[in-house]
């Protein structure tokens, strides 16, 4: 590195000097004085390579770093209006499994539109939906029915008829009669950045009182 | 200066999301297409409770890598306030039933090391390449303890 020959080069002055120290005169030493002075303690230090390109690398990442802070909290401007409809169509069937726990398997029909969600900064829209219901037993039950990737805003209008991805099984034999909702949750996933989720609750859907 | 300033940002991170690993590295294409392998995901743990569609990282007993999915469903329990949850991958086409220990059918809040929030892509691939291949690994540390001992700082 430069900083070391530097250090080889001054010591080579040092023996040089001190050299001619006892061979010239005395009035000549201010002379060399000043001259050493102007090539040791002032000589202009340039910074070696592996100094700056890791002055250089540094500050790159730190710039692509603000970059992809400032990309997500660009996505806080958006302001969204998503909505969204599930109709049931049909109870395919419902059963009591072998287990005990009961088992319904629905047709559903999607419709929403969630062009609003979309903004420069992402990558793509993981939505899905569950049933939300109460139990003796259990506080809150969410099964996730149904989920798709929406990768670009063009596909994100969109009315879908679907029977359930997912089985619909409870933890017991709970479902006869059951009231449950249904929520539509989306998770905006960002080309960098925050993720955002959130949701609609549609509520007001039934189970038979039996099996069929 | 940018090995330093990176240790002071993971400890900060640390602190600051109460997780004791607050950035996991995505390994494995069962979240695709959202997360690749070589991104990296910012955790967080709350003490809210889990809610399905969050994207979760958990340890399974007997396997060391953490894994990243998201929960398909929830089951809590009136009486004790505990949580059953069943995970999966966006790309994979079961639920992680298969991946849990013998016996085990559902995660628990204690299980979940903590929820996925921020995400970068591509970061991740020097860790990656570090582990896959660790003679980069040795030769990355030894051409830094050349320069520690060589530099003249």
């Amino acid at each position: 590195m430069a900083r070391d020959s530097g250090i080889w080069q001054n010591s080579f002055i040092f023996i040089s000097v001190d050299f001619n120290f006892s061979l010239r005169p005395k009035i000549k030493r201010q002379q060399l004085q000043q001259r050493q002075g102007t090539k040791t303690g002032k000589k202009k230090k340039m910074h070696s390579f592996g100094y700056r390109a890791n002055a250089l690398l540094t500050f790159a990442v730190t710039i692509l770093a603000l970059m992809c802070a400032i990309a997500s909290l660009s996505d806080n401007l958006n302001t969204p209006s998503p909505s969204a409809q599930i109709e049931i169509l049909n109870i395919n069937w419902f059963q009591k499994q072998p287990h005990g726990n009961d088992e319904v398997s629905l047709t559903l029909n999607i419709t929403a539109d969630l062009q609003s969600l979309f903004t420069w900064n992402t990558k793509q829209l993981f939505i899905f939906v569950a049933a939300e219901y109460e139990t003796p037993k259990n506080a809150l039950n969410q099964v996730s029915l149904w989920d798709a990737i929406i990768p670009a805003k063009e596909f994100a209008k969109f009315s879908i008829h679907t029977s359930n991805k997912y089985r619909f099984i409870d933890q017991g034999h709970n479902l006869r009669g059951k009231e449950f909702n249904l929520t539509l949750h989306w998770h905006v996933m960002p080309k960098t950045g925050k993720m955002f989720a959130n949701k609609i609750v549609m509520s007001g859907y039934h189970l038979p009182e039996d099996y069929r | 200066m940018i090995v330093s300033s990176a240790l002071i940002i993971w400890k900060g991170l640390m602190c600051i999301t109460g997780s004791e690993s607050p950035v996991v590295v995505v390994l494995s294409e069962s979240m695709e297409p959202g997360f690749q392998r070589g991104d990296i995901l910012f955790l967080q743990m709350s003490k809210d409770p889990i809610r399905t569609g969050e994207i979760v990282v958990f340890n399974i007993q007997g396997r060391d890598i953490p894994i990243v999915h998201r929960v398909i469903e929830v089951h809590e329990q009136r009486q004790s306030g505990e949580v059953r949850i069943l995970t999966k991958g966006d790309n994979n086409d079961v639920d992680d039933r298969m991946l849990y220990a013998q016996g085990q059918f559902w995660l628990k809040q204690e299980h979940i090391m903590g929820r996925a929030v921020g995400f970068l892509p591509y970061v991740g691939w020097a860790t990656i390449i570090m582990t896959e291949k660790p003679i980069i690994k040795y030769i990355l540390i030894g051409a830094l303890g050349l320069l520690v001992i060589t530099s003249k700082d």
